[in-house]
C-alpha cells in the first residue's frame, strides 16, 4: 500500500533523508525508531505529501505522490507532531470541520464523527473549545480528525507522545487493531511500544535505514536480547565513529 | 468543479467562523464604525459641505482600511504556521490555491460586511437630502474592492512569517505604498522635476487614482482590472511564498 523508493530531502546543504527505501503492506504496523532528527518526521511529511522530496518517490495505494497528490491525501490520515489543532474552535466544530474536508455530509458525516468519537474517547469535551483541553485530550482530537474518513493508510508521528500511560495503552491497542486492514506507519520513541502494536520496526539514523525487520528480529541481534540494547548499539555507534 | 468548490466553501466558513469565535470580529467592527463615524462627521465634514454625497465618508476609507485591513488579515496564514495547523491543512485533500482563495474569500467577506455595516451614514444623506445612490453603490464597490486588494496584500505578508506583527507591519508598509505613489502632496512634488508623464505613469499604480473613479460613479473597466489584478497577483504570490516555505 505504501511504496518508498530511495526518498531523499536535503534542507540546504543538510540531508534530513538520504536514500530510505521501504515498503508497508496491508495489515502491516510499521514502527519508526531512531533519535531525534534522525529524519522521521521529513520522511512522514514526504509520504503524506507535506513535503516534496529532493530526489525518489513515495506512493500511495498505487498512486505516485507527486503526480496524484490530491487522490493520494484522500487515501491517508495524518497525525502530524505535536498534533496541531485550530485551538479556538470546539472537538465537535473541529470534527465538523475535518468530515466537510474530507468530502463527508449529511449522515456520513453525523456517523463519521460518532464513531472516531467513541474510538478516541472524546464524549465528554464535545461542545469545548480544543484551548481548554489537557494535552491527553487535544492529541486525541488530533488523532479522531485523522481517522475521520476510515483511511486506508494511517500516518501516525509519535502518537502517544504527551500521553499517561493508561491513554498509551490504549492508543497502542487501537493501532494493533486498526492495523488488521489497514497500512500503518507510526513513530516512536519508546521501544515498548514498538513490541506491543508493530508488526515490523524500521530504525532510522541520520536519514538512513540502519536496521529493518519484526521485533523479534531486532531484539535477537542485540547480544541482551533487548531491543532498548540493540538500538543504543547502532545508533550510538555511528557518533562513536563521528568523533573518532 | 462542484468539489472544488465545496472545499473552498468548508475552508471558508470554517474561517469565517474563527473571526466570530474570537473576540476579534467584534472589537474590528466596532473600531471600524466608530473610527469611520468620527472621521466623516468631523474631518470629512459630512454637515459643512452642503451637499448630499458620501464623500466624507469614502474619502477617508483609503486611510483606515491601512491599518485595518492588515489587522484583519494578518493572522489568515501566520497563525495556522504558528499553530502547525498549516500541515493539517495542507495534507488534507485541498490543493494550495483552494485553501489560500477560501481564506481570502472568507476575509473579504467579513471586510464587506463591515462596510455594509456603515450604512446608517447612507440613510443620514438619504433623510437630509437627496443624494445619488448610484454615485453611492459605485462608492461602496470601489471601497469592497479595495479592501480586497489591501486583504490580499496581508494574505501574502501573512504567509511569509508565522508572526502576526511582521505580517501586519508588512502589509501596512505595502498598501502604503500603494497609496503614496499616487497621493497628490506627494506627485506633486515629484512633479517639479519629473515630466508630467512619469508622473502620470507612477500614479497610475496608485489604488487612489483608481478608487477616485468609483467615488465619482464612474465603473470603469480599467479600474475594475487593476484591483482584480492586484488581488490575482498578490495571491498567486502567497502560492508561491506557501509552496517555497514547504520545500524548505
Amino acid at each position: 500500500m505504501i511504496k518508498v523508493e530511495n526518498l531523499s530531502k536535503s534542507f540546504g546543504s543538510k540531508r534530513a533523508v538520504d536514500g530510505v527505501s521501504f515498503e508497508v503492506g496491508k495489515g502491516e504496523v510499521l514502527g519508526f525508531l531512531g533519535p531525534n532528527g534522525a529524519g522521521k518526521s521529513t520522511t512522514m511529511r514526504m509520504i503524506t505529501g507535506f513535503v516534496p522530496p529532493s530526489a525518489g518517490s513515495v506512493s500511495v495505494c498505487g498512486l505516485d505522490v507527486q503526480e496524484n497528490p490530491i487522490e493520494v491525501k484522500r487515501r491517508i490520515g495524518y497525525l502530524p507532531e505535536a498534533a496541531p489543532s485550530y485551538t479556538e474552535m470546539s472537538v465537535l466544530s473541529f470534527l465538523k470541520f475535518a468530515a466537510e474536508m474530507r468530502g463527508l455530509r449529511g449522515e456520513g458525516r453525523r456517523s463519521a464523527i460518532r464513531r472516531v468519537v467513541e474510538l478516541c474517547h472524546l464524549e465528554n469535551v464535545l461542545g469545548q473549545a480544543i484551548d481548554t483541553l489537557s494535552k491527553g485530550f487535544r492529541h486525541r482530537t488530533c488523532l479522531a480528525q485523522a481517522l475521520i474518513h476510515d483511511p486506508e493508510v494511517l500516518i501516525l508521528d509519535e502518537p502517544t507522545d504527551g500521553l499517561d500511560p493508561n491513554q498509551k495503552h490504549e492508543v497502542r491497542t487501537l493501532i494493533r487493531e486498526m492495523g488488521e486492514n489497514k497500512a500503518i506507519i507510526f513513530s516512536t520513541h519508546i521501544l515498548e511500544e514498538v513490541e506491543a502494536a508493530c508488526t515490523r520496526a524500521i530504525i532510522i539514523d541520520r536519514g538512513r535505514i540502519v536496521a529493518n525487520g519484526t521485533p523479534q528480529e531486532l531484539k535477537a541481534r542485540a547480544a541482551t536480547g533487548k531491543l532498548e540494547d540493540f538500538f543504543r548499539s547502532i545508533t550510538r555507534s555511528d557518533t562513536v565513529a563521528e568523533a573518532a | 468543479m462542484r468539489a472544488s468548490w465545496a472545499v473552498i466553501r468548508t475552508i471558508a466558513k470554517r474561517e469565517l467562523a474563527a473571526y466570530f469565535e474570537s473576540p476579534v470580529a467584534y472589537v474590528f467592527l466596532v473600531i471600524f464604525l466608530l473610527l469611520s463615524g468620527f472621521f466623516t462627521f468631523t474631518f470629512g465634514g459630512f454637515f459643512e459641505r452642503g451637499e448630499a454625497s458620501l464623500a466624507a465618508f469614502f474619502n477617508w476609507l483609503p486611510w483606515l482600511f491601512l491599518f485595518l485591513v492588515p489587522a484583519a488579515g494578518m493572522r489568515l496564514w501566520s497563525e495556522e504556521r504558528r499553530l502547525g495547523t498549516i500541515e493539517l491543512l495542507l495534507t488534507m485533500p485541498v490543493a494550495a490555491w483552494q485553501a489560500i482563495v477560501g481564506k481570502f474569500l472568507a476575509s473579504w467577506l467579513f471586510l464587506v460586511v463591515a462596510l455594509a455595516l456603515s450604512f446608517p451614514i447612507v440613510a443620514t444623506a438619504n433623510w437630509l437630502g437627496d443624494p445619488d445612490n448610484g454615485v453611492i453603490a459605485s462608492g461602496y464597490v470601489g471601497a469592497a474592492l479595495l479592501a480586497g486588494a489591501y486583504l490580499a496584500i496581508s494574505c501574502l505578508t501573512s504567509a511569509l512569517t508565522r508572526n502576526q506583527v511582521i505580517a501586519f507591519i508588512l502589509a501596512v508598509v505595502l498598501c502604503l505604498a500603494l497609496i503614496l505613489v499616487g497621493f497628490s502632496p506627494l506627485t506633486d512634488l515629484l512633479a517639479r522635476w519629473a515630466s508630467p508623464w512619469l508622473v502620470e505613469a507612477v500614479s497610475k499604480f496608485s489604488v487612489l487614482t483608481h478608487y477616485d473613479g468609483f467615488q465619482k460613479g464612474v465603473l470603469d473597466s480599467r479600474d475594475l482590472l487593476y484591483f482584480l489584478s492586484v488581488m490575482a497577483y498578490a495571491l498567486f504570490a502567497t502560492g508561491v511564498v506557501i509552496r517555497n516555505h514547504r520545500t524548505g
